[in-house]
Formats: C-alpha cells, structure tokens, sequence
C-alpha cells in the first residue's frame, strides 16, 4: 500500500467509497468509521459498540468485510471501500436489500446495513450458500432486536434469486 | 469512544520496524491488524505515544513452501488468509480450521497470526495447533535474526520471548511425519467466543502404534502447555479406547486452570478431560494433518 502523505500532525488519506474518490485530512487516532460518517457523511454505516464486537460498522474493504470501528482512517489510503448507500444500481436496490424488504427482515434497522454488507460478501464468494453458511457469514453482526430468523430468511431468498 | 493520541509511523522495510522500536522504548506498540490494540487502547488500558505499523511490509505477509524448511507464514498474514490457503489446506488443514474458529469473519479480515501469537492472551486459538505442529517462530531485530521454537514464545499472559526492538516476522511449520492433528475448543457461543478450554493433538500411527504424539492445552494455564503426562501415556502403545480416556484424564489432572468469568477451575478440568479424548479421536481417524 502507499502510505498516506503526512501533513504537521495531519495524514493525507485518498480513498475510494462506492466508486467515487474521496480525500480527506485526518488524524493519526481518527478511525475509519468517523471518517466516513462525519467527513463523508455515509452516515448508513452505524456506530455500536466500537469495539469490533457488534458488527453494526460493518463495511467492505476491498470486497471483504471489515469493522469500520477498528480500522483507523489513516490505514484505509488506497483503499476501496463499499458503504450500503454503494449497493443501489442507478435507483435500483440490491436483491439483497429488496429481499430484507420482502421478508421484513427489519425491526429497528440498525444493523440491517451491516448484515446486509456481510451478506453480499457471503453471496459474492458463495452465490449459493447453505442455512449454515449464511448464519456463519453474520456470526460477527448483532442484531439487538433478535430479529435473525427473518434476515436468514432474506438473505437465503436473495440467494434462490441468484439462481 | 476515542483512540487516545499517538504518532503514527509506517516504516518501510522490517529493519526500520525494529530502528523505530528500540528509539521509542516502552512508548512504542506494534500495530499490525489492530482489532486487538485498537480496542486495548479505546479501553484505556494502552496509550502508546508512537504506533508503528506493519502495513507497508509485504514481505511479512507471505504463506509459501520451502523445501527443507517447512511451510513458512508470514506474521502479517490474516486469520481469513490462513484458513484460505492452498498451502495449508493441503498440508496442514488443522491451522485452517483453528483460524477458522476464530471471531468472526470482520475480525478474521484484518486480525493476523502474529497478532495472536504476540499478544499471548492464554485463550488464543492458533498457539495450541502451531506448538502442537512443532512450528518455530523466526524473530527479526536490529542486528540479529534468530528462530526459537514456538513452545519457548509465551512467557506469561501478555509476556513473551520478544526482547527489545524484536519482531515476530514468521512461523515455520517444519515438514514432520505426523499422520493426524486437530484443534478442538470450548467457547459459550459458536460464533466471536473465546476458549473456555481448547485441545490440539498431533500424532503420528503407524500399523495402529502411536509412534510420536504432541497434546497442547489452550486457556487452562497461563501460556498454552503441553500436556506432557498425557503424551507419554500413550507413546510408544497400541492405540486403544481405554488409552484414550487414560490420556484425557492425565491431562486434566496436570492442566492449572483458574476461575474466571468463562468458566470454574473443575469445568475447565471436565473439558480439558472430554476435548483431550475428543481431539486425539479426530486427530487419529481423519485421516490428514
């Protein structure tokens, strides 16, 4: 990786989100999820527990699922990163996020962005995953409401619809 | 919460790691995948002044085979990179699936075996199976290089072998003649549980004798131990059932675990006793190391 540009007691860090580039001058100790939250206003990416253990920050670094919580900002440099609001196609949600409609897989909603980025990571390696597999993939992502049987259910229909 | 302040510094080349290690002493922490520190640090239970990371040292990333010396893995591997590997898939699943035991899938993302290993938290998944696989740690300072086996890194919780201005740059799984190795743990829940207690075995059958056999005991002492009784119980003998349970109670007697929030002193014994036979048992019958 290239390492960010140092500027006094700033990094320059230059990073793309959901396709588009983005710069931002941070600090050492700023993470990845303020960053995108505060900077970039990605505000669909949640901040829970900050300690790695909830999931609800989840997003993907490089196609592969990351908590935003525990990555600091001015290690994301050249980095390519995928937020919910970079699932939409041109007005169009993704399958997976229709499929959480569908099957109302949401009951307060804050960790349906993370479930949802676990889920398409699952789905991109593993287009026709088992019950298993699919509750193996969210193993890292709390839901408070206890919601999981509806949001396996979603993720297992996105992934028929693969076929 | 907030990361408290620190200087970032992101040497180029391990030697500078190690420069920048001994210039700033105590004040100094290794920042590899972070899912550790960071969290030890938003605790307030760390404020290193100076982090210096190993995300510019792709050399320590590397899983490759050497011959004569082993399969080589770079610290800075990730517990997904472990468990994906072709290498270690074919040669040494039981890694894979100790990687695989781990956290869950974000953590396994960015969290890395040196980590694991340099933290030397008693619980850690992957120093029962590597000692187990008769691994050796290769650790880089300033101006020498030396490898020591990987029974000898964990000192305490938290204390290991690493002096000064050193760093774990690799963990050398030597070509062995073991048939059969597993990892088998005791968490709470399936998924981002640490051990309560974990067991790895290795052993090498030949016409149903057990030749050589490593029995390693996770969370139940204060570094991961060998469970050296057990092993001498079934050395040298025809493999049987009875050996078996024979083994599992030997080395519940001599593991030393403690009362913790995870689980009494008598349980952790219980489950040392049950994952030892049950560890040896996969260990035996599957068929592959």
């Amino acid at each position: 990786m290239v390492t960010a540009i140092k500027k006094g007691n700033l990094h320059v860090v230059r990073l793309v989100v959901n396709g588009e580039e983005h710069a931002a001058l941070v600090k050492s100790n700023t993470t990845l999820l303020d960053l995108l939250r505060e900077e970039f206003d990605y505000t669909g990416t949640k901040k829970g527990c900050e300690l790695g253990d909830c999931g609800a920050c989840t997003v993907l670094m490089d196609g592969k699922t990351i908590n935003s919580c525990l990555v600091l900002a001015v290690e994301a440099n050249g980095h390519a990163f995928t937020t919910i609001e970079g699932l939409e196609r041109n007005g169009k949600l993704d399958r997976l996020q229709e499929e959480f409609i569908n099957q109302a897989a949401v009951q307060c909603g804050y960790c349906s962005p993370g479930m949802i980025l676990s889920a398409k990571a699952l789905l991109v390696r593993n287009p026709h995953p088992s019950e298993r597999e699919v509750r193996e993939a969210i193993g890292g992502n709390l839901c408070r409401c206890t919601g999981y049987v509806r949001i396996v259910k979603a993720i297992l229909a996105a992934a028929e619809a693969n076929s | 919460m907030i990361v408290p302040e620190f200087e970032y510094l992101s040497p180029q080349s391990v030697q500078e790691a190690c420069a920048l290690l001994i210039q700033y002493g105590a004040n100094a922490k290794v920042l590899a995948g972070g899912s550790d520190l960071l969290v030890k640090m938003k605790d307030g239970l760390m404020k290193p002044a100076y982090l210096v990371s190993l995300k510019n040292l792709d050399s320590l990333k590397a899983i490759r085979y050497q011959k004569g010396a082993g399969v080589i893995i770079g610290a800075r591997a990730t517990h997904n990179e472990v468990m994906n590997n072709d290498i270690l898939q074919a040669k040494y699943r039981s890694v894979c699936e100790a990687a695989h035991s781990m956290a869950a899938d974000q953590i396994r993302n960015v969290g890395t075996i040196g980590g694991n290993l340099v933290n030397a938290v008693p619980s850690a998944d992957l120093p029962p199976i590597l000692i187990a696989l008769d691994s050796q740690a290769r650790i880089v300072g300033t101006s020498r290089e030396r490898t020591i086996p990987l029974e000898d890194f964990f000192l305490g919780p938290g204390k290991t072998a690493l002096e000064s201005g050193e760093i774990l740059a690799e963990i050398i799984i030597p070509d062995q003649s073991t048939t059969g190795s597993n990892y088998i743990k005791f968490g709470l829940r399936r998924a981002g549980a640490l051990a309560v207690a974990g067991v790895a075995s290795s052993i090498t059958v030949s016409d149903g004798t057990c030749q050589d056999v490593r029995i390693v005991l996770g969370a139940v002492a204060p570094t991961p131990m060998r469970a050296r009784q057990a092993e001498q119980v079934l050395r040298g003998k025809k493999i049987s059932q009875e050996l078996i349970d024979e083994a599992g109670r030997v080395a519940a007697v001599e593991s030393k675990p403690i009362n913790d929030i995870r689980g009494s002193i008598e349980y952790r014994r219980n489950l040392v006793n049950v994952l030892t036979k049950r560890s040896l048992k996969a260990a035996i019958e599957k068929g592959h190391v």
